[in-house]
Parts: structure tokens; sequence; C-alpha cells
């Protein structure tokens, strides 16, 4: 039998038997320990997508926006004028459950490397954060240390970090989730994509010196967390912003040069992946020359060399006449160095101290093997459902579930990323569903946000999925844009179990049913498996964290979630249902509700279109999208941010009249929206968007009072703003007080 | 009047700084890097904030040593106006143009919010269109800002009336509640002897369109508008 020769190697590789069988079947002969180690890498899951890149096939990609889809560093869209947005989401789960602070950190250097490949400017980060409960001492620590991490990092850069989500269940107390967004602002006419085309072209290494840091951070990034992940730590980069802002700086200045041909980040799997991407899109080869590399460390070998992932480092392929190019590198104080070349071979050909090391052809990097993967559905035991049980005082109820971390303000956060450099955010982090960022010289601005419920993805991963990213296309809208574009960034378990698989099959299918619906292609996209933790053998809760683009047509359209006036009418559009599944009233209750809410495609798309109208026809003063928390949490917050109060009858809420108070006011039902119109403009707006078909109803008027909820005999609800904005403001800096 | 913005190695607020200069304030003006600068050439300067030099070391020191801080350093003799915003103030006061120190903030992390500055004086060349006592709206976001001075040192800056700005309240008072980084008598900008050098922490620059600001005014513009000269 013709086994590869494994045992002789000193190398632990991560290669299936299969593969290996593979490997050497395209390569025709015995690898080399080298090119072991860079098929290892190259065909982990983190690199090659292997579990997940047919599926994904399965997302609407195209549409008239769309310059740039997956496949590329970033997606690229058209928002009008030339002016195009760049944006992609990443994960960095796996080193940010070992060094909290350190992983998240070097998850944004990534991510903004990604951007500027693009030839495009970074112009904000978001984050998609999920962490075990706060009661947790080990959880308050992951918190503290990725939030301590992004903002020391993403401040330095002066890039904003304008947006976010954070969400607390027990499921990631081990494995926390981080995902980073970034998104830029180029022009059409200069973008640049990652690929070497020209034979010739010089390859130039810039940036940080290579260490034998992140050697191997992404094979580590494809297994579960185990009581030995601790000694995975040394695989965990160390950032340095100070060096990546002049990356950042350097790079946008030697592009617009014209001599860069391409740009290409060096992230997971270091000099190996960036070579064998570039040059397989563009059907080329390299000759490189590992000696020329900077070093930051002694006698370090090919292996190391080409496997490092030392971060702030960026690939060049620059024109043969580029000297002005090495001009401006030199200026930055950037170190460089002239590796190779680009050929026509096709191959990776690496020497090191005059031997051939590496001779290997790109596409066989870059085109790893797909294993067979089952999809089983899980067996889920039916839980006999116990009554639920309501709590009989609803100022209380409200109160507590403000005070719940998932729906708490996220203030205590977002005060230490310096949102405002840039002088682009106009809504700020707060002020409204999403963040906004306009276009300076230019009467539009972006919208953007990232959503994700992972209680709804776990209880059916089609529907949640389907739900997230309704819901984040709701949250641009309540800004008053129109949603153009998505990305997203996947994290489930070991896919290599069946359940696990059959839930990631599901919320692809989920996510492009939705997508399709709304007519929002997704123009890339990232995956992290192996969020697990082999000491419980538990699963993170499914979740893909959705980043939504929306474009704003004109400036005066952006609408913040605060109340405006007393007097103004409050609309509810949208129908309210018996939908309290994976809500947060149950887990405040400790009810188990059968029923998540339903994504309804259609029904999202009429809300969503009649909300555009209405905003367009000026009707509209506030808008906010209902979601965790319901109703009365929707409408608290928007009393809160106004600092003014209001009167809701809960009869003219459009429900079914079996449904109690509680129901009522705390379902999570989707395609909601509560909007604020003048009294002027009120019939205006009711005829508008029934017009639509879509339920719109006035629930009550804005007052300067109290925030009250009554019926027709009784008050349900009434509260002092103060009283809410107590609970909903100090609960965070509560829990993490505690040590 | 021409302006020069000066741009160190890890200077990130330069692009804002000089897009206020020449898009809403339409003045001549500069992005110029710390090597190629010539203070000769020039009116008046901005330090823009950042994290120049990484803020390694410690904030705006090492940008402070600087052969570019020699030009502003003449400049600021000749009597040229001289600002110094965030990272800008760091150095002005690294490089011992403005008295003082700036430490980490009393709750030891970054903060980043729009505040209230009342203008303690008319009184320098950034100020002198702005009645004394007025409240301006401006974000701070930084991590070292704390003033901090010794007792006489902090009673010879009020006497001389070199306090320009204080964090104050609703009432427009100073008051702890209002002091967002542990400043001493909530000291949020002041300026030196011949009142033409002034370093701030808060950013006019990011006040000084409506549109960016939660109280649709424009209040860090009076400030820069006195490079108009």
């Amino acid at each position: 039998m013709n086994i590869p020769r494994l045992e002789a190697t000193r190398l632990k590789v991560n290669l299936t038997f299969d593969e290996l069988i593979e490997a050497r079947k395209r390569l025709g002969r015995e690898p080399n320990e080298v090119e072991l180690g860079m098929i290892d890498v190259m065909w982990s899951e983190h690199c090659s997508y292997k579990s997940s890149r047919r599926l994904l096939q399965k997302l609407p990609k195209s549409g008239k926006r769309v310059i740039v889809g997956p496949g590329y560093d970033s997606g690229v869209v058209d928002i009008g004028d030339g002016d195009v947005i760049a944006f992609k989401i990443e994960s960095h789960n796996h080193p940010s459950a070992i060094e909290p602070y350190n992983g998240a950190a070097t998850g944004i250097g990534g991510i903004i490397r990604d951007i500027l490949c693009m030839n495009c400017r970074p112009i904000g980060l978001l984050d998609s954060l999920r962490f075990g409960s706060l009661d947790s001492g080990h959880s308050r620590w992951l918190f503290n240390n990725v939030v301590r991490g992004i903002a020391d990092y993403g401040n330095c850069t002066g890039i904003p970090t304008v947006s976010g989500e954070i969400e607390f269940d027990e499921s990631f107390e081990t494995n926390c989730i981080v995902n980073v967004a970034c998104i830029g602002q180029g022009r059409a006419e200069t973008l640049t994509l990652g690929r070497m085309d020209n034979p010739g072209d010089i390859i130039v290494l810039v940036g940080g010196a290579t260490g034998r840091d992140g050697v191997h951070g992404v094979t580590f990034a494809s297994r579960v967390i185990t009581e030995e992940s601790e000694l995975d730590r040394p695989a965990v980069q160390i950032g340095d912003p100070f060096t990546k802002k002049l990356v950042i700086e350097a790079t946008l200045e030697a592009l617009r040069t014209g001599k860069v041909t391409a740009v290409k980040d060096l992230g997971g799997g270091g000099l190996t992946c960036a070579l064998s991407e570039m040059s397989s899109k563009g059907g080329t080869g390299v000759q490189v020359d590992l000696e020329k590399i900077h070093v930051r460390e002694e006698g370090m070998s090919p292996y190391e060399l080409l496997l490092s992932e030392s971060q702030e480092r960026i690939l060049f392929t620059v024109a043969p006449e580029g000297e002005e190019v090495f001009k401006i590198l030199r200026k930055w104080g950037l170190a460089y160095s002239v590796i190779g070349k680009v050929t026509a071979s096709g191959r990776i050909v690496a020497k090191f101290r005059g031997e051939v090391v590496v001779d290997i052809p790109s596409e066989l990097l870059t085109n790893s093997p797909i294993p067979r993967r089952i999809a089983r559905r899980p067996k889920t035991t039916r839980e006999k459902r116990a009554k639920a049980q309501s709590m009989s005082d609803l100022s209380q109820a409200l109160c507590n579930l403000l005070s719940m971390p998932n729906i708490a303000c996220k203030e205590y956060v977002y005060r230490q990323y310096d949102h405002e450099v840039g002088v682009r955010t106009i809504l700020k982090p707060g002020d409204a569903d999403a963040a906004v960022l306009r276009v300076i010289g230019a009467d539009k601005a972006v919208a953007v946000k990232v959503d994700c419920n992972s209680s709804y993805c776990f209880l059916d991963p089609y529907n949640g999925h389907a739900l997230a990213v309704a819901e984040a296309a709701r949250n641009v809208v309540a800004t008053g844009a129109v949603p153009i574009a998505m990305t997203d960034c996947c994290n489930f378990g070991n896919p290599e179990k069946p359940e696990v698989y059959w839930q990631f099959k599901e919320a692809i299918d989920g996510m492009g049913y939705m997508l399709r619906g709304l007519n929002i292609p997704c123009v890339g996209g990232n995956v992290s498996f192996y969020n697990e933790d082999e000491r419980t053998g538990r699963a993170v809760k499914p979740s893909t964290a959705i980043v939504m683009l929306g474009l704003i047509e004109r400036l005066n359209l952006v609408t913040s979630m605060a109340l405006k006036r007393a007097g103004e009418s409050i609309v509810l559009i949208g129908k309210t249902f018996r939908e309290l599944g994976g809500s947060q009233y149950s887990r405040l209750t400790g009810n188990q509700h059968s029923n998540p809410p339903r994504a309804v495609a259609s029904r999202e798309r009429s809300s969503i279109r009649a909300v555009i109208e209405a905003i367009r026809g000026g009707y509209v003063t506030a808008a906010h999208d209902c979601s965790e928390g319901g109703l009365a949490v929707a409408l608290a917050e928007m009393a809160i941010k106004g600092n003014l109060g209001l009167t809701v009858d809960l009869g003219a809420i459009p429900h079914k009249a079996s449904m109690k108070p509680d129901e009522v006011l705390f379902s999570e039902s989707s395609a909601r929206f509560i909007l604020t119109t003048t009294e002027e403009h009120a019939g205006k707006l009711l005829s508008l968007v029934r017009g639509r078909g879509v339920a719109a109803a006035k629930i009550g008027e804005v007052s300067t009072l109290d925030f009250k909820v009554v019926t027709e005999n009784e008050t349900l609800i009434c509260c002092p703003i103060e009283r809410l904005r107590n609970a909903w403001q100090t609960a965070i800096p509560e829990l993490v007080k505690v040590n | 009047m021409k302006t020069a913005v000066v741009r160190f190695p890890g200077s990130n607020c330069d692009l804002d700084v000089f897009h206020v200069l020449k898009d809403v304030l339409k003045l001549e003006a500069d992005l110029v890097w710390h090597r190629d600068f010539a203070g000769e050439e020039y009116d008046s300067v901005v330090l823009p904030g950042g994290f120049s030099y990484g803020d390694y070391l410690r904030a705006g020191t090492i940008a402070a040593h600087s052969p570019a801080m020699e030009q502003v350093r003449v400049m600021a003799k000749e009597g040229k106006p001289v600002i110094g915003i965030c990272n800008g103030f760091q150095i002005l006061i690294e490089s011992g143009l403005l008295p003082g120190a700036l430490l980490r903030n009393e709750c030891l992390a970054f903060v980043c919010k729009w505040v209230k500055v009342r203008v303690e004086t008319s009184d320098t060349v950034f100020t002198r269109a702005i009645q004394k006592g007025a409240v301006l709206d401006m974000p701070i976001a930084h991590a070292e800002g704390r003033y901090v001075n010794d007792p006489e040192g902090l009673k010879e800056l009020d006497e001389n009336g070199q306090v320009v700005f204080r964090y104050v309240n609703n009432q427009s008072v100073p008051s702890e509640d209002s002091n967002p980084n542990g400043s001493m008598d909530c000291v949020a900008g002041i300026c030196n002897e011949d009142r033409n050098v002034v370093g701030l922490m808060p950013h006019p620059e990011r006040a000084s369109e409506p549109i960016l600001s939660p109280f649709s005014n424009s209040d860090g513009l009076r400030i820069l508008a006195a490079l108009r000269g």
C-alpha cells in the first residue's frame, strides 16, 4: 500500500489520510516537509472553506450594484457617482478565546487589510461579539479584554468603531465569538484586485518583520478548543496598530502612483496563502527567494518563513519600473523586501540558500479536495411545555427586560471606541438601529449594521438565519436607507458532526431564502467552524453575523430612533403574533415558549418597502425596528433616547383577542417597525402603508409625562422615564464591576 | 493666511482638520509631512489628534522631540497662532510649549463622548471672537487627557487667565459629573503666556458641521475660524 511516509516527518499535520493521498497524487511525488506544511495550511478549513464552499454557492450573488462579489478580499458595491463601498467581516474566535486582548486586536488588523487590498480607505469598523453570561468570571475576563483589544487597536488606526452587537448566552462560555467587520470607501475606476496578472511584476513584502509568531494559526483555528489549547497561545499573533496605521497610509499613497498592480493581505496562512491565492487567481506563478524576507528572528527555516502569521504585513506586486513606490514606503518608515517576481509557470517556486525548497502548483494549494460531509437533523426531545407563567407587574417586567445584558445599554462598550474620527459618523452608536456614515462632499450616506440572534438560530437554523437577514435589513431601513448588499460571518461547531453540518446547511438555505425575498445580494463571507469545547462536547449556538449595507439617497432622509416631540403619533407597522419562543421575555420568566417568530420574506419585503416610502415621503420623525424584548422594549428605547414619555393603547395594537397583554407587549414577531409622525402626516402615513397591504395602526402618542401602556379600563405599565433609563443604563456597568 | 496641518506618523485626525479648513472654512491650508515642514512658509499651524509614533513611551513625547517641533517653537515665538488638538495638545505639553501634564484618564479607559466646555477667556488668538462664558458642544476621544499641574502652577494659570476651556455640566458649571477624565479644576484646554498657543482635548474639527453634532450646531468651527486671521 502506498502510504505517504508521514511517520518519517517530524511535523504534525492535520491533513486526513485521504487528503495526503490526494496531495501526493496531484503533485506526482512525495511532498517535502515545507510543501507538506503549506498544503496542510491551505487545505485547512480556515483557508480552503472545504466544508462550506459548495453550500455557499447557493446564496444569491448578483445585483446591479455588485462590482466585486465573493472570492476576493472584500465585496464591493456601487453607491452611485463612481463611489464604491468595500466591506467584509471575519471571525477571530479561536485566538480571542485563548488570548482575548491580542486575539480581538489582530482580528481588526486583518479585516482592515482586506479593505485596503481593494484600494479603498477603511472608514468604519463594526464588531459582533458573543460571550457567556456576565455572571461568570471567565466571561467577564473575555468580555473586558476583547473590548479593550478592539478599542486600543481600532482607536490607534484612526478608523472609527461605529456599530456592533453583543449577545450573552451560556453556550459561548468557552468559545466566545469575535467577528469584526470593516467598511471602506473608494472609487470604481481605481479598484484593485488581489491577483497576480502580469508575469514580470516584482513581489514586495511590506510592513512588519517576519517572526515565528502565529506559525500554524489557521490549523489551530480549524480545531476544537481543548484543555491543551492554552499551549496554542503562541499561535496567537501580536498586533501593532501604529505600524498598521503606517501600512494603511503608505499603501493608499503607493496605490495612487498606479505602479502597484495588486495588494494582498497577509493573514491566515501567511505568505503561503497570499502567494498561492494571488497567483492562482491570475493564472500565474511566483519565484521567490526566502532569504530576502526581512525577519525579526535569527535562523528561521523556510517552513517558518512561509507559514508565519506575523502581523502588519502586506504583499504588493509592483510594475518593474516602480521606484516611486519604494520611495513612498521609505517616507513612511516602513520596512520592505523585494522577495521575487511573478512568473508564467503556474507554480510557487521558493529558494532558500540557493536551493529550491518548494516547487508546487499554485492551484494545488488553493483548490483543496472537498470532503464528504453528512447532514443529519438532531433528535429533539420534545420538552413538556409547562403552562406559561405571566408576570403580573408589567412595569417591573419591562424594567427587568431593559436590564437584561442582551437588551441593556452598551454604552460601557462603545464609550471606549473612537466612533467620531473621520468626521463621517452622522448617527452614532446608540442613536439608531444602524450606524450612518456620510459620504464627504456628497448628499448621500451609507447605513451599516451587524446582527444575529443565536437563540432563534439554535431553535431553528433555517428560520433563525432568515430572521437575522431580515432584522439586519430592517435596521438599516429604520435609518432611512435602502438595503443594497450584505456579507456574513458563520460561526458553527465541528462540521464533521452531522448535526452541526445540518445546522450549517439549514442556515445557508434560510439566509438564501430571505436574501432572495428581499432581493439583496451576498458579496462575500467568512466561515468559522470548530467553535466547540472538547471538555463538554458542546458547540456554540449556531450564529451567523449578518452585515447589512444600506444606501441613504439624500441626507435629509436620515432618521434616528429618539422620540422627537410631545403630541406626535406613534404608529406600529406589521402584525404582532404570539411568538415568544427564544424571546428575551421567555428567558426572563423561564418559560418554555415553543413558537419563535416566523420568518416570512413577503411580509418583511412589504413592511420594508412601506417604511422606505414613508421616510422618502417625509412623514417619519423617528423609526425603530421591533426585535429583542418586543414592542414594549422598542418603545422604551425610543422614549429613553428622546427623554420623552408616551401613552400607548394596548387595544389599538393589532393582535388576536386570545393573546394576553404580556404576550402582546413582549412577543418578538418579525417584520415590525415603530414610527412616529406629526399629527398632520399621520393620516397620510397610515394610508400609504395600508395601501401597500401592510398592517399599520396608530397605537398612541408621545407625551412629556411617564411611559404608559393602558387598556380601556386599566393601566398596565406606568413608569417614569428615569426608572426605565436607570434599569437600561446601569445593568452592564454593575455586572462588570463584580470581580 | 496659510495654515499648515502637520502630519506625524500615527496622526489620525489630520485629514479631518484639513477637510474643515479647506472645505468648510475655505482656507488656504496644506497637509504637511513632518519632515517637510518649514514654519516660515506658514502663518499658523495645527497639530492634529491621533497617536503620533503610536503614543509609545508616552503620548506625544516622541513627536515633541522631532525637528518639526523646533519649527513650531519658532512660530510660537513669532506670535503665530498654534493650536494642538488632543494628541496635538499632548505634543505641545511634552515639548514644553504649554505647562502641566496630561495623564491617563481617571477611569483608566479610553473615553469617546460629547462634552460641554465653557470658554474661560476671550483673550487668546483662538477665542477672541467667542464671548467669555459661552458653552460649546464638542466630542472628546482620548485615554490620556487628565490635565494635572502642581498647586502653584495651577493657581498661576488661573490667575493669568491661561485656562481657556473647562468641562461643564448642563447648568454651565464645572462639576465632578461634567469632568470626563478627572482633570484638575475641570481643565479642558489652556494657552501659553503670549496667548497664541492653545491646546485642548476636545475635537473642534469633529464639531464643525451641524450634521455631525447631536445638537445640530457647529461650535467647533468658532475656534478653528480664528485661523482665517
